[in-house]
């Protein structure tokens, strides 16, 4: 118990005694705004039980999610072992939704890993170094700003083939550069700062200032921006697994699964249907969360 | 006289100068822009794994055909050339052949994107017409009930999948209660009685004084309109509503009410109207979002778009059709936000 709370008093305090102690009191303080916050916990609290349920997805699910049971097609939902009904092909639609999460983490954790870091490279580097390096990494980005993302998606899978790593690429692809965008933003007005100044006298390289100094300051607008960004994410995977061009059959793709229960919505509403709310669950908790980190991590942009 | 009439002529240059340049620094960019888009789209097409010879000759034609054919396209050039070629091409309205139908992709997509047209003009209205008055009734009373709604539904609107919604909205009004017509502009008992002018069934329905086409022309489009300009509704309600709590918290507002101006005239006639530049971009890029943003609606409403001109060509590999189509969708694009930036700069003294 007192242990406890000389923890708290040492994250809480006002006078940090080392730079990792200043550190973890503002994570601490951070974390204590967002937890006032419900509805953010709760879209957190979804994001956790997605991910156990991606990890635990052989022990959760009752089925085996590609096993198919012809005789025992199309049952609705609450029928006996099958809570959430079963598909076209018998199989046990619970057990694709819970397997189905994997592959949806899978996608937005690789996009969120490569849209934003090349988006701050290329941000940076045209902030930073500025003149005509700038104008053209922008006149790039600009284009690609340009493009109606999904159309321009639709375009690159054509283009690579179908399947879930390119849907990926596709899907970063139009998603880097709101990302450049707001990291050359940020680094113009970083650059003209005084340490930075301090930073350049003292003999420190342009690679050394744009990595060490002008990065860290970029991360929370940037990690606010991405949480907000998975719902697009999610749904532009789901769009191009509708479409048939992203993970193919018979993977348990949630758009896919929508897009094979479209077939027969009038008579069988439940196979498109479940993995539609499924969808919109998950896109609902990333805005939920991003909107509180928001408030955590940028106050100035914050709804008012 | 004649100097006051000079100094007051130069006046007027002085402050058109930057005004006059600033939009041909905006077309300039924006030509850039154009120019890089077809670029994009040519580099797709070249990295395309479909051999676009074999696909015009097919595979048991002779070597020499072959290559009749593949220096008919001018494959044999230089990259920068072949580039060069596409760009005259495109701009003299070429797309190129369909390799599904035979026919030019430009005459493919004029007569698809009427309908793609009517069905996102349609959304956006839906959308202004209800999303401006949410988002201002949101901002003036902020924290009542109507706000929380106003939250709920833009939050509802960025989280979910717009193609499940189509289809829940066709299983609900179409196939449980029948209020609206299915897939498709209009059933089949209607089709092709109107002469198409315009490509828009209900604005060609009106001319011609057809209400029974009309009707039913509606009783199809109702439901995909809805549901886009719900999508936009989202977004334009939230944003009038954060313009609208800036300009409250200014001084004017406060200065208006102490005049004892009703607080309608203060809404509508002061907050108001300084916020309608700053709509007016937000609506036009809702717009140009709804354009493209319909490819998904109009595969769920089987609609006859040029969403749907796309997709299918992309299933069956027809890149000049997917190419052309991308390109017109950019272009619309682009020219869109142009029009907003052009309408801030010319209408905005801020942004001088």
């Amino acid at each position: 118990m007192s242990e406890t709370l000389t923890l708290r008093q040492w994250l809480l305090t006002d006078e940090p005694t080392s730079r990792r102690h200043a550190r973890l009191a503002s994570l601490y303080k951070g974390w204590l705004t967002l937890r006032g916050n419900t509805m953010a916990m709760f879209g957190l609290g979804i994001l956790v039980a997605l991910v156990l349920m991606a990890l635990f997805a052989p022990l959760i699910a009752p089925h085996d999610p590609y096993v198919q049971n012809l005789g025992n097609r199309l049952q609705p939902l609450g029928s006996p072992g099958h809570p959430f009904g079963t598909d076209s092909l018998g199989r046990d639609i619970l057990s694709r939704l819970i397997y189905g999460s994997r592959i949806t983490l899978y996608i937005v954790t690789l996009v969120a890993l490569i849209a934003p870091v090349a988006g701050l490279l290329v941000g940076t580097v045209a902030g930073y170094v500025g003149g005509w390096v700038d104008v053209i990494l922008m006149r790039v980005t600009d284009i690609f700003l340009a493009f109606p993302r999904l159309v321009l998606a639709l375009a690159f899978v054509a283009a690579l083939g179908a399947g879930i790593e390119n849907a990926v690429l596709a899907i970063s692809l139009t998603a880097w550069p709101p990302y450049a965008r707001m990291a050359r933003a940020e680094t113009l007005t970083i650059r003209a700062s005084d340490y930075i100044s301090a930073v350049r006298l003292q003999g420190a390289s342009p690679v050394r200032i744009i990595t060490r100094h002008i990065w860290p300051l970029c991360i929370s607008s940037l990690i606010v921006r991405v949480t907000l960004d998975m719902a697009g994410i999610i749904l532009a995977a789901a769009g191009l697994g509708f479409l048939g061009l992203g993970a193919q059959p018979p993977s348990p793709e949630w758009g896919a699964m929508i897009s094979e229960g479209r077939r027969f919505i009038l008579d069988h509403w439940w196979v498109a249907t479940m993995p539609g709310l499924a969808i919109f669950t998950v896109s609902l908790a990333f805005n939920l969360l991003g909107d509180g980190l928001r408030d955590v991590l940028d106050p100035k942009e914050g709804s008012q | 006289m004649a100097l006051t009439e000079n100094t007051r002529e130069r006046r007027v240059r002085a402050s058109l100068a930057p005004w006059l340049k600033g939009v041909l620094v905006a077309l300039g960019s924006v030509s850039i822009t154009m120019l890089g888009l077809l670029f994009v789209t040519f580099v797709i097409g070249r990295v395309m794994p479909i051999d676009p010879v074999l696909a015009i000759v097919g595979e048991r034609a002779s070597q020499s055909t072959y290559d009749a054919v593949y220096e008919q396209l001018g494959l044999d050039k230089p990259l920068l050339v072949q580039f060069l070629y596409y760009l005259w091409d495109v701009l003299h309205g070429d797309f190129g052949m369909s390799l599904l139908n035979a026919r030019p992709v430009s005459e493919d997509i004029a007569r698809v994107f009427p309908a793609t047209l009517e069905l996102a003009t349609l959304g956006t209205l839906i959308g202004v017409l209800l999303g401006v008055p949410l988002g201002v009734i949101a901002a003036v009373r902020r924290g009542s009930w109507i706000d929380q709604i106003a939250r709920v539904v833009a939050l509802v609107g960025y989280s979910m999948p717009i193609f499940w919604l189509g289809l829940m909205g066709l299983l609900v009004f179409y196939g449980v209660l029948g209020w609206v017509g299915g897939p498709g502009r209009l059933d089949i008992f209607y089709q092709d009685i109107v002469p198409s002018r315009t490509g828009m069934i209900l604005i060609d329905s009106a001319i011609a004084g057809d209400w029974g086409v009309f009707r039913n022309a509606f009783s199809h489009i109702i439901l995909p309109a809805t549901l886009l300009g719900y999508y936009s509704l989202a977004y334009i309600s939230r944003m009038t509503r954060s313009f609208m709590l800036e300009q409250m918290s200014a001084e004017y507002v406060t200065t208006a009410r102490v005049k004892g101006m009703s607080e309608r005239q203060v809404i509508w006639g002061h907050a108001f109207r300084n916020i309608r530049v700053q709509l007016i971009t937000v609506i036009a890029l809702s717009y140009a979002n709804l354009l493209e943003g319909s490819v998904l609606t109009e595969i769920i409403f089987s609609w006859p778009g040029i969403g749907s001109y796309i997709t299918t060509a992309l299933l069956s590999a027809d890149m000049n059709a997917v190419l052309g189509g991308t390109v017109v969708v950019g272009l619309i694009f682009i020219c869109l936000n142009l029009f907003s930036d052009l309408l801030y700069r010319v209408f905005d003294p801020r942004s001088k």
